[in-house]
């Protein structure tokens, strides 16, 4: 996991059930960097940049990502 | 489906793109006038076409609903790939595709792009918010893009109505040209994968099936346990899907990884494509995009702001549309009073007057407050606020069963479920969405209020308890909560039946922030408000009607009508009017009278009558039974229906001091008063959890485009109401 301002390379993205899949759509794939831009109020979900853009992701979601 | 013989002959345009692409803004810009908008049979999603002029062509746009990817896991989902292959009965095969791409995010909207591309259909890419990317140091050489992807790419400014000149033009050569492979494109899966495709054709062709589009092979084979699968599976079980599942297998050996390969793949293929077209600042600027966000979404900062915008909209809905719908109000009774005079009294005056104008009445004064909440919802959505508001409640919203974006419709419905429902739009996924409209109208809207102000004032001791409150403020303010507390783990219990699954992904983009739109925002709007009162609105007309029919049916009204003359006839002149004072209260009192005894031998009173077995462990009698019945096109009509029932005539107010003792004297025939605490608490908690809102049920008849859902919750409803009432007045007797 990722701390808040951190970057890091993605590697993957664990499973491949509609979740992975979905991730992988919205540009979550090998090579990519991921940075964690902030989280909620209550510490989840948290915000990221990836792509160029912002896309925000619940704790449950973002372990799937594998990061290098 | 080739246009290419007659030069006048209609065009069929789809536009598709990424969520906040500007895309509504460019279908406003493009076709200008409004949109016809209606429901794709079958599903939720909605259809919207436009007719606009390319030169000397008619054009049909269709805009298709914003998505991320084509590869559909629901039939809603599969409504755009079956729109865009033609195989959408009700419309049109498209001679022309557009696809909107954001040009300050342009690797992920490509992503769409390709699957577009895999369909080899004539497509238009057009960049978007070259604004956007041009602040942010993005540069896109635009005729190297074009030429590598093989298609016209044409960059536009929607919001100023930039570029759609060339959009146009190129609409109409493109269609001109019949679709053409580009071999210079390279490929996107590997050749074999293109050969188990193939393969796969020629299976189902032996089975029987017609031709499959390549697109639809492509997803089958890519889509594990998606639409497709189910749908083809259906019926040749075993063999399709040993087929697949070897296919499959081939695939992985070689490499191509179902389903992990597709967006490697893709996003490569992206990679090599922006490969010098693309150029980024090293760093990413700050802009002031980011700036807002780190106030906005901030754990303290943007809490006070998100609880400072939702009380002012509340607020804006609650008390701002209040002036309208009162004014609504006072036109309805004003028009049913003149109209009411120029017929003569009898049926029909009854029915104009009560029926229909009441019926009209009725959809109108919901009007203002659905006009202010989209206005807000449109404001807030257009300029990329709601996903923030979402993101800040997720958390809190997930501990019920729902997602962040299930707060905004239902807060809303606390001044009304309606606008509430409506609201709902914004949630994707289908069971969270279905569960948000089914508990919608549990939240306490601005119509219960009258019934326990009523209630309340009538029986709950005014003592001061707790430092200075007045018990009966209390016990509405308790009321008020009690359905957002039940909400709770019926929301619950939905997800964990009837909309049982695994939680959806809340994998959601955080747009950029930028002003809102006024004319997409207008748009949205005025489409939903005119829907409103077309689509509900007759529906919850002829229900008024109906309740009215069997409140005035089979009953002898002559003697009433006979009075209304009379009464008339000494107010016309002033004068006699002041002399006859006495005499007119006394004939008021004598008609309000006999319409009490018509409306007991109704058949709503007769039904009353038969319920009342029913109706007698909440401790109710026949004529509370019929005020609630009476009370089924929305929930304030129990005041009025009291006030005929108690011959009290059907203009009295909630706090009425007549209706107020005419229920405190209000006698069971051995005497004992009918109305005591425990009885006020159980119409009040009855009335807190009913679904007596014949506007709510059609709204969600509406949104879900289906009659299942609305009597669910209809049933769903009552019941609860009927054990809460039963439970409160039990267990309210043995206190007492």
């Amino acid at each position: 996991m990722l701390s808040r301002g951190e970057q890091a390379r993605i590697c993957g993205v664990q499973g491949d059930d509609a979740v992975a899949v979905r991730l992988m759509e919205m540009g979550l794939v090998e090579g990519q960097t991921i940075e964690h831009l902030g989280a909620a109020p209550l510490g989840d979900p948290v915000e990221y940049s990836v792509c160029g853009y912002r896309l925000s992701l619940r704790l449950s979601e973002a372990r799937r990502v594998q990061v290098e | 489906m080739s246009t290419v013989a007659e030069p006048a002959s209609l065009l069929t345009v789809a536009l598709i793109g990424n969520p906040n692409t500007g895309k509504s803004t460019l279908f406003n810009a493009l076709s200008g006038s409004r949109a016809l908008t209606g429901n794709y049979p079958g599903v939720t999603v909605e259809k919207k076409i436009s007719r606009m002029t390319c030169g000397d062509r008619a054009v049909d746009l269709i805009d298709l609903p914003g998505t991320y990817s084509l590869a559909p896991r629901t039939l809603d989902e599969m409504v755009a790939v079956n729109v865009l292959l033609g195989k959408q009965s009700d419309v049109r095969a498209p001679d022309v595709v557009i696809c909107i791409v954001d040009a300050s995010n342009i690797e992920r909207n490509l992503y769409l792009v390709s699957q577009v591309l895999d369909m080899a259909l004539p497509t238009i890419v057009v960049l978007n918010m070259c604004d956007v990317a041009a602040a942010r140091g993005i540069q896109i050489d635009v005729p190297a893009l074009s030429k590598r992807l093989g298609l016209p790419v044409i960059k536009t400014e929607a919001h100023r109505k930039r570029g759609l000149d060339e959009l146009r033009s190129t609409i109409v050569s493109v269609a001109a040209v019949a679709p053409t492979h580009h071999l210079d494109r390279p490929p996107i899966f590997p050749a074999a994968f293109a050969a188990e495709c193939e393969q796969l054709g020629a299976m189902l062709t032996s089975l029987g099936k017609p031709q499959t589009p390549y697109f639809l092979l492509e997803r089958l084979l890519l889509d594990v346990g998606g639409y497709l699968e189910g749908h083809f599976v259906d019926g040749q079980a075993s063999q399709l899907t040993a087929h697949l599942v070897g296919a499959r297998e081939r695939l992985a050996a070689q490499g191509v990884k179902v389903p992990a390969a597709e967006a490697r793949l893709r996003y490569e293929w992206i990679r090599n494509i922006l490969e010098g077209v693309l150029t980024r600042p090293a760093s990413r600027p700050v802009t002031v995009s980011d700036k807002l966000d780190s106030f906005l979404t901030h754990r303290v900062a943007g809490l006070v702001v998100f609880a400072l915008l939702m009380l002012g909209m509340f607020q804006a809905i609650y008390t701002g549309a209040k002036p309208l719908m009162e004014l609504c109000d006072a036109g309805k009774d004003r028009v049913g009073n003149v109209v009411g005079g120029w017929l003569p009294a009898g049926m029909l005056n009854s029915l104009v007057v009560d029926g229909i104008i009441g019926g009209v009445g009725a959809v109108l004064v919901f009007l203002p407050q659905i006009t202010l909440l989209f206005l807000f919802m449109a404001i807030l959505e257009d300029c990329g606020y709601m996903a923030r508001a979402a993101f800040l409640v997720d958390r809190l919203m997930t501990r019920l069963g729902l997602s962040g974006k299930s707060f905004v419709p239902l807060m809303s419905s606390f001044a009304c479920a309606v606008p509430g429902i409506l609201a709902t739009r914004v949630i994707e996924n289908r069971r969270d969405r279905m569960t948000t409209i089914l508990v919608a109208p549990l939240m306490s809207c601005s119509a219960r209020q009258p019934v326990y102000v009523l209630m309340a004032t009538a029986f709950v001791p005014a003592t001061t308890v707790l430092g200075g409150w007045q018990l009966p403020t209390l016990v509405v303010f308790g009321m008020t909560f009690l359905g957002a507390l039940v909400a709770v783990p019926i929301a619950w219990l939905l997800k964990k039946t009837v909309f049982r699954g695994e939680t959806p992904p809340f994998v959601m983009e955080l747009p950029s922030y930028k002003w809102p739109s006024p004319g997409v925002i207008f748009n949205r709007v005025y489409e939903q408000a005119r829907e409103f009162v077309v689509r509900a609105g007759t529906l919850i007309m002829a229900t008024t009607v109906l309740i009215w029919g069997a409140g005035y049916f089979p009953g002898d009204h002559s003697r009433v009508d006979e009075l209304t003359a009379q009464i008339e006839a000494l107010q016309a002149d002033p004068t006699r009017a002041e002399e006859h004072a006495e005499e007119i209260d006394d004939l008021v009192s004598q008609q309000n009278q006999m319409r009490g005894q018509l409306l007991e031998e109704s058949y709503l009173g007769r039904f009353g009558h038969a319920i009342e077995p029913a109706v007698r462990p909440l401790g109710w009698d026949w004529r509370i039974g019929v005020g609630v019945m009476a009370s089924f096109p929305a929930r304030e009509v129990i005041v009025t229906t009291l006030g005929t029932i108690y011959s009290l005539g059907s203009s009295v107010e909630a706090d009425d001091r007549n209706l107020v003792s005419a229920v405190q004297a209000a006698r069971w025939p051995d005497g004992r008063p009918v109305y005591n605490v425990p009885v006020a608490v159980s119409i009040m908690v009855f009335f807190a959890l009913c679904a007596q809102c014949a506007s709510t049920l059609l709204v969600i008849r509406r949104e879900t485009n289906s009659w299942r859902w609305p009597v669910f919750t209809f049933c769903y409803m009552t019941a609860l109401a009927y054990l809460g009432a039963l439970l409160a007045y039990q267990i309210g007797r043995l206190w007492s």
